[in-house]
């Protein structure tokens, strides 16, 4: 394999576009390895198969050695969260997958009328919204849900909608991991070269080199990367660079049992991605959306998207994620400015007090 | 498909949604935060408040991480690392207009104060033993690596240069490491806006054009006000001039920050950031006016020159707690994005392709 270039592609000379945002088609060619390298290499997580088992962050936890920590990432602590299932919290350096658990309700409308056999004149019909009954409620709710029976289709292929008296419940899980950005914040900043692209891709520390300097904790805009108590380090998903360069699935997509972590070619995944969103359209899950696979986005595409049932920040992800690096030669503008102020000022103010000292 | 957003669908309640309520009541005001859906921030004070806060979270919970930097550590090498350039500076130019003990003063607050800042930088690493390997690379997109080739240079000639000045040995050495310093001074003043800047803390990327003339401003007024209090005022008029004319800077973009960028500027007003804030403004308006009126005299200068400090200290605290206190409200992350969608395409799309 060729050596890695631990220096910015500022320097490098190839590509003036794209290198501090927007799409960017080969990121391991632009990180400086031969045109050989192998195929860019991600997660696909479709989280409307997740049953939240959490198997993901156990399997990642015992492959990679992690430390037990709470909610709130404080070490060798076994706390409840307290608000769901949810006891892991957040990513962090412990956590490098975290399944969120989120329950929501909505009024359904009552009585419920049975008519016809399941299923009938089900999705996007005309039917559906006019009701046979007629019997439509009048507070105004969104016209693709007032009809009873497409809340029941729902109901019927979402195993994670249940029904209680007046009101419908579902349930949202989602196992997060790292984005390993076309653009990631948190290499982008780091002073020591301690973070790196991968041949495949990824983005993975060097826990031999990183000095604990924190920068690429707040300079992540998914808030992934998190600094280990007691270790000083930082640490964070290398989407099994271990097991992946010896062939194998990383631990958490081998240990799901759903499906719902896929892990594979970047551009397979994505295809896979399209389909399977054009399924749940069809199935008339309006509320069906790919999160980190437009490349078009603040960071340029993520190695690891998502297929979500609701906004990403029900799952604590930000809607519109930018690498902070994106704004960086306006922001060294600005600082030239004011340092060229400063000189000003001083020059001025020492010649300017000169006769009368 | 023009499904409304979420469908419908509200977060059930459960204890999460009572303690955020409870959180909220605790903090008292208007425009504190808001977790969970639905919430709609009220204005019962009258007080300036981003209308109808409504945004999703999970369980109020942060959606980035707030830095792991270190408080006193960080604000106060930035307050040491600004003095020490601007003193830099100033101490060049003094050598230049024949102002000998002005330079003298000049030199030892500019090494004194970048070793102790390369001390409070070193020790906020996770590792310490391996702060060398800041100078492993050079990264033009990590304002960090770029500002570490900074600090090297310039903390190593001013430190050279005050102890030359103190042992008095060397002359030349002197002056050569003097223009040295100089040369990274002012770049040493500011880069640090760009280090805050240049991350996903609402409260620091928002304002990141301005930030680096607070820095300057508030570098200006340090660097002023120390060599003022040190140097004797027949001398010190240089100081007394930058020290005013950086306090103007730092109070009138500070002022900037603080009520120009919506929501994003109400840590800047509120809680441990809001106080830090204040304080900084009085003890720097004072320390302006003070100097105009009795800098010219041993005692004014002396007085003048501290709240000037003092000021420049504060204002170092006030941004950074104001940056961590955007990062651990996930309102800070969510609402600005969400607008930007919005504005980006009419209606409030998600991340949907």
């Amino acid at each position: 394999m060729t050596s890695v270039s631990s220096a910015s592609p500022v320097f490098s000379g190839r590509d003036r576009q794209n290198r501090l945002f927007g799409p960017l088609p080969d990121v391991s060619g632009e990180a400086g390895y031969e045109a050989d390298h192998p195929q860019r290499i991600g997660f696909f997580t479709d989280t409307s198969v997740c049953i939240g088992c959490k198997a993901c962050e156990v399997a990642c936890k015992e492959w990679n050695m992690l430390p037990m920590d709470d909610a709130d990432g404080v070490r060798d602590a076994m706390g409840l969260s307290g608000m769901s299932y949810d006891n892991t919290g957040m990513l962090g350096a412990n956590s490098w997958r975290h399944v969120a658990f989120v329950e929501q309700s909505r009024p359904v409308d009552l009585p419920m009328p049975q008519v016809g056999p399941p299923g009938a004149g089900r999705f996007g019909e005309s039917q559906a919204p006019g009701h046979a009954d007629g019997d439509l409620p009048a507070d105004g709710t969104t016209p693709a849900y007032t009809g009873v029976l497409n809340a029941e289709a729902l109901t019927e292929f979402d195993p994670q909608t249940g029904r209680s008296a007046d009101r419908e419940v579902r349930w949202l899980m989602s196992s997060d991991v790292c984005k390993h950005c076309t653009h990631a914040g948190c290499l982008d900043v780091c002073p020591t070269g301690a973070l790196f692209r991968t041949e495949f891709g990824t983005v993975v520390v060097q826990g031999d080199i990183c000095n604990g300097c924190g920068y690429c904790v707040p300079a992540c805009p998914y808030g992934v990367i998190d600094k280990r108590e007691g270790d000083g380090r930082v640490f964070k998903c290398t989407l099994c660079y271990d097991r992946t360069l010896d062939g194998l699935m990383p631990a958490c997509a081998t240990a799901c049992p759903t499906q719902s972590i896929q892990f594979g070619n970047l551009d397979e995944l994505q295809a896979r991605a399209d389909a399977r969103l054009a399924t749940l359209r069809e199935q008339g899950v309006e509320s069906a959306r790919l999160y980190g696979r437009d490349e078009n986005d603040g960071v340029g595409g993520a190695g690891a998207f998502f297929l979500l049932l609701d906004e990403p920040e029900v799952y604590g992800l930000p809607p519109d994620p930018v690498v902070p690096t994106r704004d960086l030669p306006s922001l060294w503008k600005s600082a030239g400015a004011a340092a060229a102020m400063i000189v000003g000022v001083i020059g001025t103010a020492v010649l300017g007090s000169r006769g009368r000292k | 498909m023009t499904a409304s957003p979420g469908a419908g669908w509200r977060r059930a309640d459960g204890p999460a949604a009572h303690d955020r309520e409870k959180r909220r009541r605790r903090r008292g005001n208007g425009h504190g935060s808001g977790g969970g859906v639905g919430f709609r921030a009220a204005a019962a004070d009258g007080a300036p408040v981003v209308q109808d806060v409504e945004f999703s979270s999970y369980y109020g919970r942060p959606v980035i991480k707030a830095p792991v930097w270190k408080t006193p550590d960080v604000p106060l090498y930035l307050f040491l690392g600004g003095a020490a350039g601007t003193s830099a500076i100033l101490g060049a130019f003094s050598e230049l207009t024949g102002r000998p003990v002005l330079a003298r003063v000049s030199r030892l607050v500019s090494g004194g104060g970048s070793v102790l800042s390369v001390g409070w930088l070193i020790h906020d690493l996770g590792r310490p033993e391996r702060f060398l390997n800041m100078l492993r690379v050079l990264k033009p997109t990590s304002p960090l690596s770029v500002g570490s080739w900074i600090l090297a240079p310039f903390s190593a000639a001013t430190g050279a240069t005050a102890a030359v000045e103190l042992l008095g040995w060397f002359p030349r050495l002197k002056q050569f490491g003097g223009a040295v310093a100089a040369l990274f001074g002012a770049p040493m003043a500011t880069y640090t806006a760009v280090l805050f800047a240049n991350t996903a803390v609402p409260s620091w990327k928002e304002p990141g054009k301005q930030l680096p003339f607070v820095f300057a401003g508030s570098a200006l007024a340090a660097g002023g006000g120390l060599t003022m209090v040190f140097a004797p005022v027949e001398e010190a008029a240089p100081s007394r001039a930058m020290a005013v004319a950086g306090a103007a800077v730092e109070l009138a973009v500070m002022q900037k920050v603080e009520h120009d960028h919506g929501i994003v500027s109400e840590p800047y007003r509120e809680d441990k950031a809001g106080k830090y804030l204040k304080a900084a403004r009085t003890c720097t308006a004072a320390g302006a006016g003070l100097t105009l009126l009795a800098g010219r005299r041993r005692l004014g200068a002396v007085a003048s020159g501290a709240l000037l400090a003092a000021g420049s200290l504060l204002t170092r605290f006030g941004v950074y707690e104001a940056g961590m206190a955007s990062a651990k409200d996930p309102k800070y992350t969510v609402v600005p994005q969400r607008e930007r969608l919005v504005e980006q395409d009419g209606h409030a799309r998600s991340v949907v392709r």
